[in-house]
């Protein structure tokens, strides 16, 4: 492949690209994320592509591995186009059975379609409700192209937007368009690229640094990961795109080591790209010069801050240091360095294709454009969503996430990774904003969106966090680090049942200093997830402290398990299934846990048969009486025994 | 270099350019606590018990002012009531992890902070990074640093580089407040520096992992071994 010199070259080669492809021609995609490959989505696609050359179908069909459709909870995913036909759950042993059926007798195999609520077949992937509600601008290529083929992103109009930038546009001009479409930072902060772009332009000194955050370690959180892994060119333009306006000439993309599917998809795009004459000296013969490194992190949430991560970047520990000079003048080795999440770059090159006001058009007053959340927890839908800003949590979680499971009741949702909030049901008709989130005390932070139902505990979701961050937070500074550990020893006894009262109180006092007076981002945004669950969920603290209740019946040391006499049939499934043989009792005799031994898995409960439902779940009341000798044998009840 | 004019604790101060809050308070013999400032190191900002408030227009700020530059017409109270509220706590916290240090209880007195609601395991290391800082930045060694992350951090002779620099050195003995440094080094020492041992200090205060097994994804306690 010859290097593209100018706009034309880059036109011309699409045209060829487009006149080889026949819009009409059968095209198997099968959804290759990290997700989809844990549900065996190699397996899929190996097995299209021997049934197809069994078929002696190789020119008639062809057969795509894509990036993350998002749909994850019904992964893998074969969409087939020109009809989007969507098949879910799709299985090696499957595919014989589509390849006869859809791809010779165009017919549909009705059990691999999504069924919804009243029973409907559903067979476009963009009918599906989880699709539906959705404004799919950024992430909705990912469905679209191979990661490893940069002819299928040039396809649909790839480095248009950069073609557009470097001949059409002065740097002032596309510095200029990103300001006026209020893009706001994607990664956590959510502050103006445009502003930042022009603070790192402005700044003396040479060279100046354009970096990708991709240090994704949010539990729970996987769209920058999957936007890496499924379209980088479109990242990979972004920045280039961000470095001609700002006047860098050398990039990095921030990485972490464990997304070794996204390092691999990058590289190839780079190299890729470099081949083409995106990125390396004289960018589309324009003159413009540009290349960017990839940096493998080693894994510490901290790296995510821009000062740590620059750090990092350098060779040293990933540490923050004090930001009164911001990265943006003073970062990698004291040059101006501008930092932006994935997500951040890869809607660069649609501001600069449609302009900054159709941009403007989608979204809030403060928060313009579309935001990818990974919509993860009790959810029925798992997956990645984009929505425009201002949706409601309400719609995101119920219409697109389809509601809680098992018809149980929603309770908050965490957003913004460990350090954001936990949002109540009050707050359900909240629209997604950046400084929405932040006024109820929660953030929009990375796009992280845990649902938790009644049968979470929100002490203990606290303290799962705090626990997250009392091993990822660096340890510099005093606040965060004694902070952390005594609020963390404060959870642990409460969950322990040894909360003492006034530990609601000390928590609250910790947590102010620990975020007023905390070196970086995440010592500050530490004590969110006390806070908020406080603040909404105190009635839960006090039961845990006060009556040594845990009501969500989570906290192991506040909870018994125990059989009912009157319901058990001694079924001896209990029996049989208790991992440390706590439970005694035999053939009609009644099952008996004994308390000593129980660990308190919850085997027995969930093994007990609905018909009977003998065994629950007692917190902070006192154990019914044992059964008296000689009455443990069943006589003539219900069941089998009549 | 220009000469800004500030105004801590209502006293006119004049200071260069690109001088700390902190540099600017001490040339006039304004006191401002600190754990890990040191004029021979560069300014760290991990203790924050220089924690200052600056008002500009309206606005006020909690900074840390060793490492937050002075700037014309700045208005700075290093003893107003937020940062009061903030240097109690951070000494509670520090009087929990380390009882016995004197320069936590000189800072106490000052507070009056002589006791700690949080429960007391006495460890020696305050995590000042004096040492570690000054073997890097000064003597250009690196003999000394901190290990482990998070509320597990550390601090470590590293035996390949203390094995040979340490005994012609020892000039971070003078610069640690809590002097237990020697010790610790003359302990590492003695075995021919072996990678397995651990400071004496961990031994009296083990600071482990403190939660339990727990996943709240799924809303239950699941035992992992029968």
């Amino acid at each position: 492949m010859p290097r593209l010199n100018s706009a034309t070259d880059l036109e011309r080669l699409r045209q060829e690209i487009l006149a080889h492809r026949d819009p009409n021609k059968p095209c198997v995609t099968i959804c290759s994320g990290t997700a989809c490959h844990a549900y065996a989505c190699e397996e899929v696609a190996e097995a299209f592509v021997k049934e197809i050359e069994r078929n002696g179908l190789q020119k008639e069909v062809d057969v795509r591995r894509t990036g993350c459709h998002g749909f994850c909870e019904r992964g893998p995913l074969v969409v087939i186009f020109p009809e989007e036909i969507c098949y879910l759950r799709v299985k090696p042993e499957d595919v014989p059975e589509i390849a006869s059926t859809t791809l010779i007798e165009k017919k549909l195999v009705d059990r691999l379609l999504y069924v919804d609520d009243s029973g409907q077949r559903i067979v476009r992937e963009g009918d599906i409700p989880f699709y539906k509600h959705q404004s799919r601008l950024v992430f909705g290529n990912n469905r679209l192209v191979d990661p490893k083929r940069i002819d299928d992103y040039i396809a649909l109009g790839g480095y248009n937007a950069l073609a557009k930038a470097l001949f059409e546009m002065t740097p002032e001009q596309v510095l200029d368009e990103v300001k006026r479409a209020n893009l706001r930072g994607r990664g956590g902060g959510g502050f103006p690229a445009g502003i930042k772009w022009e603070t790192t332009r402005n700044a003396p000194g040479e060279p100046k640094y354009v970096i990708v955050n991709a240090d994704e370690g949010d539990p729970g959180v996987y769209q920058d990961r999957s936007m890496l892994e499924g379209n980088p060119h479109s990242v990979l333009e972004g920045l280039t795109i961000g470095a001609y306006a700002i006047g860098s000439h050398q990039g990095f993309v921030y990485v972490r080591q464990e997304y070794p599917l996204a390092v691999e998809n990058l590289n190839v795009a780079l190299e890729q790209a470099r081949e083409y004459g995106f990125l390396g000296a004289n960018i589309l013969g324009s003159g413009f010069d540009f290349d960017v490194k990839v940096h493998r992190g080693a894994g510490a949430f901290v790296s995510g801050e821009s000062s740590a991560l620059m750090t990092a970047i350098e060779g040293r520990v990933g540490e923050p240091r004090p930001k009164y000079i911001r990265t943006a003048v003073s970062g990698i080795w004291g040059k101006p360095s501008n930092l932006n999440n994935v997500k951040t770059w890869a809607t660069v090159p649609l501001i600069i294709n449609r302009g900054a006001e159709w941009f403007t058009s989608i979204g809030t007053e403060g928060s313009k454009g579309t935001m990818i959340f990974s919509l993860v927890g009790k959810v029925n839908n798992t997956g990645l969503v984009e929505v425009p800003m201002g949706m409601t949590l309400r719609e995101l979680i119920f219409d697109i996430g389809g509601g809680i499971p098992h018809g149980k009741r929603f309770k908050g949702v965490q957003t913004g990774g460990p350090s954001g909030g936990i949002i109540p049901e009050k707050f359900l008709d909240l629209p997604i904003d950046f400084n929405e989130l932040t006024k109820v005390g929660s953030m929009m932070g990375s796009g992280g969106m845990i649902v938790m139902d009644e049968t979470n505990c929100m002490v203990d979701t606290a303290r799962y966090f705090l626990n997250f961050l009392a091993g990822e937070s660096c340890g510099k500074c005093l606040p965060c680090r004694e902070g952390i550990y005594q609020m963390l020893k404060i959870l642990n006894r409460i969950c322990a049942g040894k909360g003492r009262r006034g530990d609601i109180e000390l928590l609250g006092e910790i947590s102010e200093v620990v975020r007023d007076a905390s070196l970086c981002a995440l010592g500050q945004t530490v004590p969110n997830p006390v806070l908020s669950t406080i603040k909404y969920f105190r009635d839960e603290y006090e039961a845990h402290i006060e009556e040594k209740r845990c009501p969500a019946g989570v906290c192991k040391a506040l909870i018994t398990y125990y059989i009912e006499q009157e319901k058990c049939q001694a079924c001896m499934i209990c029996l049989r299934e208790c991992p440390v043989g706590a439970i005694t009792g035999g053939k009609n005799l009644i099952h008996i846990i004994d308390q000593d031994k129980c660990t308190k898995c919850g085997a027995c409960l969930e093994v007990c048969p609905p018909r009977f439902g003998a065994v629950t779940k007692l917190s902070g009341m006192k154990l019914p009486e044992p059964v008296r000798q000689g009455t443990e044998v069943i006589r003539n009840r219900g069941g089998r025994n009549e | 270099m220009s000469e800004v004019t500030l105004t801590i604790n209502d006293e006119k101060v004049k200071a260069k350019e690109g001088m700390t809050i902190l540099e600017a308070a001490q040339s006039v013999g304004i006191d401002i606590p600190t754990l890990c400032h040191h004029e021979k190191l560069a300014p760290y900002g991990a203790c924050r018990l220089c924690t200052v408030e600056i008002v500009r227009g309206k606005r006020s700020r909690l900074v840390a002012s060793c490492v937050y530059t002075v700037e014309d017409a700045l208005i700075v109270k290093t003893e107003s009531e937020p940062v009061i509220k903030i240097r109690k706590m951070l000494l509670e916290l520090m009087w929990a992890r380390a009882p016995g240090v004197q320069v936590i209880r000189d800072y106490g007195i000052k507070y009056g902070i002589d006791r700690t609601k949080f429960d007391v395991e006495p460890n020696f290391c305050i995590l000042c990074g004096l040492c570690v800082r000054y073997c890097a930045e000064v003597k250009k060694k690196n003999a000394i640093g901190f290990i482990g992350r998070g509320t597990e951090r550390e601090v470590m002779f590293f035996p390949e580089i203390a094995n040979e620099e340490c005994p012609k050195c020892g000039e971070c003995y003078s610069i640690c407040p809590t002097g237990v440094l020697p010790s610790n080094y003359a302990l590492a020492r003695v075995p021919h520096f072996t990678w397995t041992l651990t400071p004496f200090w961990q031994n009296l205060s083990p600071r482990k992992n403190i939660a339990t097994e727990s996943n709240p994804s799924t809303g239950r306690n699941r035992v992992k071994d029968t």
